[in-house]
């Protein structure tokens, strides 16, 4: 394994001690979602980034895992920790569904059978009562009281998550994902089965965002499907922190999480009490701003666009345009 | 078997005035081949601007169309031009960074009328909302009545149009075409940015029309964006006759599944057949019966 | 047994038909060319062999097993590689890369892969411009890259469609060495060209099609003076 560079060490260390030196719970709350939109982020980026297949119904797996680990509550009567092991599988095998339906969709209509699927999945949720208890929704009992488990907990998923995530693109899987990305067509004559490596993408991608939506039922002890299945909370923030951060980069989508649940977290509370309370409500218009400067301006994201960012603050010399990626 | 007719005349009646928004959204997928996922927002501040005109001015919401309408192409206009356009020459790793676009700009305009308005529901009351129109046992609402019938001649003089004038033909050569519209002098820039402006007034319309049945908050814009999309999914990308027939195949089957499966699954009846017409039916209607 | 071979092969687009009862064989170590005006259907037959369109009617034998139906990649796996007309560069990875994801159709190792590739991207005098990105290349180096990627791939027949477009005439005199270069090493070629004098050069058999149908087929001197084949070309006015 490579050694690890010190801008991936000092940060880690950081978030390691993190608890330790800040004592406030909701200063811990935030960056443990910071560390849960981390796995999204990152499952998104997977296989939008990576492998070009942008999705607008992530909701859907973060929902699954969520219900998979309420319903062991209120249905088995085990433990809405069994979800942290069952939430992954089955949300994957829910992936594997989609993908069988969706992937003969090539780009755009892609994108729009994705949001279909999610907001039947939010429909149906609401609905179907006897299984979800409908917009009642699932409640359980918080296991501690403390934030610290919660927390190294999100961190160990939030690991696991980039570090698999950085195995599978340097390797066979990575180099055919991309090659999907670029050209599909051209990628079949290779050998790819673009259905197959699309379906292998999707199932990774699900797996971890199926993963954190447990460990939100876990964690927040309260799911609705008005809240996990949420287009607008979910599926297209998951968008959003994928390419804000950067898509088609591994530290993209951590970045893009710190970054938009910092900034809301600072918007919803009016700049922390300092500005008046009507800034409170200003958090989504800031995000939309982003996404148009973004889209905009920095195509690649705040770390896919890294050199043209530290450009425009040293003086003078242009950087040569460095990577494939420009 | 008048519960029947009463829910598919209801179905037509809303139909007519969907159609109206796929219109809009058809001609801007044909044309410029990207998703408009603000399409429903910019409905939402034609519906704004016409509950505005109407609490301080009365103005009726069918007259304030004609200030919606243009009001609507202008910024669809300045939308296409100064934020869709340029991502033309931007190279990204997502293809779809214009639709990505559109997603920002819906928000934005969605907290900005919040910002102004705030989030509670405002509705329209006119003399003839809650009047009906009595044919046998069947009761039509007035107000939908009326609005479905300035739908129709909204469409016609579209029709009118795009089949006889020369940007109207421009339009349509390139949607089918858009490299040989170029070769043939047309201006696509140009062309891209009336189109949005057009869909934009379309949805426009279908906002001011829609008004006096609905109520009215900022967040009104995300279900109608998705019905655009079956609409436009079902008739077939770019079909203007395909947009008429998924408007209101969209409105019966939502009448229909509101009165005969239930008022909650009403939406997701949309999405199935959405769904369905995806996968099964990539061309939407217009290659199966070929209209 | 021939390498390869059609039988009948039929492909048609709702009323049009764009190949029509196309029969022809290429053996092992053939260089066979497939000519034709434009439009005659000579990459629809390339489709029809790489497995993008399916095929209406007719076979296609490959080491003589019947190759209807499979999908590209699979076609890809068995054996046959090909190139495009338009190139498709794999735009925002390096030359390298590009081989490489080709290469893992053989392996799944990358220190594997990685040596297939920069062995095939010598072979191609290729390698100096290994890191270079895809999208940066010139036409003549893109071309190489196309092949390159269809030979990491291992295959023992390989599709050329039109290389040498665009190029210039020192471009294809380099072109010509190269493809002689992958015959000469053990891989069977069937070539799509325009450019008759490169065509003549480098082909033991062709086929010459129009409105997908054939007119001729032979060695290149019994083509070259065949009626037929002179009058597709510059008899219609």
């Amino acid at each position: 394994m490579k050694t690890m560079r010190w801008s991936t060490l000092v940060p880690l260390a950081l978030l390691v001690v993190f608890p330790a030196i800040v004592q406030s719970d909701y200063y811990r709350h935030i960056f443990i979602i910071a560390l849960m939109w981390v796995v999204i982020g990152s499952s998104w980026n997977l296989l939008a980034g990576y492998t070009g297949q942008v999705s607008f119904g992530h909701a859907i797996f973060f929902g699954t895992g969520a219900y998979t680990a309420g319903l062991c509550v209120t249905k088995l009567g085990i433990s809405a920790w069994w979800g942290m092991l069952l939430g992954g599988p089955v949300a994957a095998l829910v992936g594997l569904f989609i993908g069988w339906v969706c992937f003969r969709l090539r780009g755009p209509y892609f994108a729009l059978a994705t949001i279909a699927v999610g907001e039947i999945f939010r429909i149906g949720a609401t609905v179907w009562r006897d299984l979800t208890e409908g917009m009642q929704g699932i409640l359980i009992i918080q296991s501690f009281r403390s934030k610290i488990p919660y927390y190294y907990l999100a961190l160990l998923v939030a690991g696991a998550c980039v570090y698999a995530i950085y195995r599978v693109i340097n390797s066979k899987w990575g180099y055919y994902f991309v090659a999907i990305r670029e050209d599909q067509d051209a990628a079949e004559s290779m050998g790819i089965s673009a259905f197959r490596y699309k379906s292998l993408s999707l199932l990774v991608s699900s797996f971890f965002t199926g993963l954190a939506g447990a460990f939100y039922m876990n964690y927040m002890a309260f799911i609705d499907p008005h809240v996990v299945f949420s287009l607008h909370y979910i599926s297209i923030m998951a968008i959003l922190v994928g390419i804000i951060g950067g898509v088609g980069t591994l530290w993209g989508p951590p970045v893009g999480a710190f970054i938009m649940v910092l900034l809301q977290e600072t918007f919803r509370s009016s700049f922390f009490g300092l500005l008046p309370k009507w800034v409170s409500e200003g958090h989504v218009l800031v995000f939309g701003l982003l996404v148009i400067i973004v889209i905009r301006y920095l195509a690649n994201g705040i770390v896919g666009d890294w050199p043209k960012i530290s450009q425009l603050w040293s003086k003078g010399k242009p950087l040569p345009s460095a990577t494939a990626g420009n | 078997m008048e519960v029947f007719v009463q829910t598919f005349v209801s179905g037509i009646l809303i139909g007519g005035i969907y159609a109206l928004v796929g219109l809009g959204m058809t001609l801007i997928m044909g044309v410029m081949k990207i998703i408009n996922l603000a399409h429903g927002q910019l409905m939402m501040i034609a519906m704004y601007i016409t509950f505005v005109l109407f609490e301080q001015l009365q103005l009726d919401p069918y007259f304030s169309l004609l200030v919606a309408m243009p009001a609507l192409f202008i910024i669809g206009a300045i939308i296409q031009k100064y934020f869709l356009n340029p991502l033309l020459k931007v190279d990204s790793i997502l293809p779809e960074n214009q639709v990505l676009m559109t997603v920002g700009l819906g928000m934005v305009l969605t907290e900005i009328i919040r910002f102004i308005f705030q989030s509670d529901y405002k509705s329209v009351t006119t003399s003839y909302s809650t009047e009906f129109i009595y044919i046998g046992e069947i009761s039509f609402n007035q107000a939908m009545v009326v609005a479905f019938l300035i739908a129709v001649i909204l469409t016609l003089i579209l029709f009118f149009f795009l089949l006889k004038t020369d940007i109207g033909r421009s339009v349509r050569a390139t949607a089918q075409n858009k490299d040989a519209a170029l070769l043939m002098g047309i201006n696509a820039e140009w062309i891209t940015i009336f189109t949005y402006g057009l869909g934009s007034a379309l949805a426009a319309a279908a906002g001011s029309l829609l008004l006096p049945i609905y109520y009215l908050f900022p967040d009104i814009g995300g279900p109608f964006t998705l019905k655009a999309f079956i609409i436009t999914i079902l008739g077939g990308m770019g079909s203007t006759v395909g947009a008429i027939v998924g408007g209101v195949v969209l409105g019966i089957a939502e009448s229909m599944g509101a009165t005969y499966i239930s008022m909650a699954l009403k939406d997701a009846v949309g999405m199935v057949i959405f769904l369905l017409v995806l996968i099964f039916l990539p061309g939407g209607l217009k290659a199966w019966t070929k209209i | 047994m021939n390498l390869f071979e059609t039988s009948h092969l039929t492909k048609a687009f709702g009323g049009l038909i764009a190949v029509n009862d196309l029969t022809f064989q290429v053996e092992k170590g053939q260089i066979y060319g497939l000519i034709g005006p434009n439009g005659s259907g000579k990459t629809t037959v390339f489709n029809l062999i790489n497995g993008y369109y399916p095929i209406t009617s007719g076979t296609i034998h490959f080491e003589g097993q019947e190759l209807n139906g499979l999908p590209t990649w699979k076609i890809c796996k068995v054996g046959i590689g090909r190139t495009f007309q338009i190139v498709k560069p794999l735009r925002r990875m390096t030359v390298l890369e590009n081989v490489m994801a080709s290469a893992f159709s053989l392996t799944a190792k990358q220190e594997v892969a990685r040596d297939k590739a920069i062995e095939v991207l010598e072979f191609c005098e290729l390698v100096k411009k290994q890191d270079y990105p895809a999208k940066g290349l010139t036409i003549g180096d893109r071309k190489r890259l196309e092949i390159a990627r269809a030979l990491a791939t291992g295959p023992k027949l390989l599709l050329l469609d039109e290389t040498m477009a665009g190029l210039t005439p020192q471009e294809q005199a380099e072109g010509v060495k190269l493809i002689r270069k992958i015959r000469d090493s053990g891989v069977t070629i069937i070539i799509v060209e325009h450019i008759m004098h490169v065509i003549m050069n480098l082909c033991d058999l062709i086929l010459c099609i129009n409105y997908g149908q054939e007119i001729a087929q032979g060695t290149p001197a019994e083509v070259a003076n065949n009626r037929a084949v002179i009058e597709a070309y510059l008899g219609k006015e």
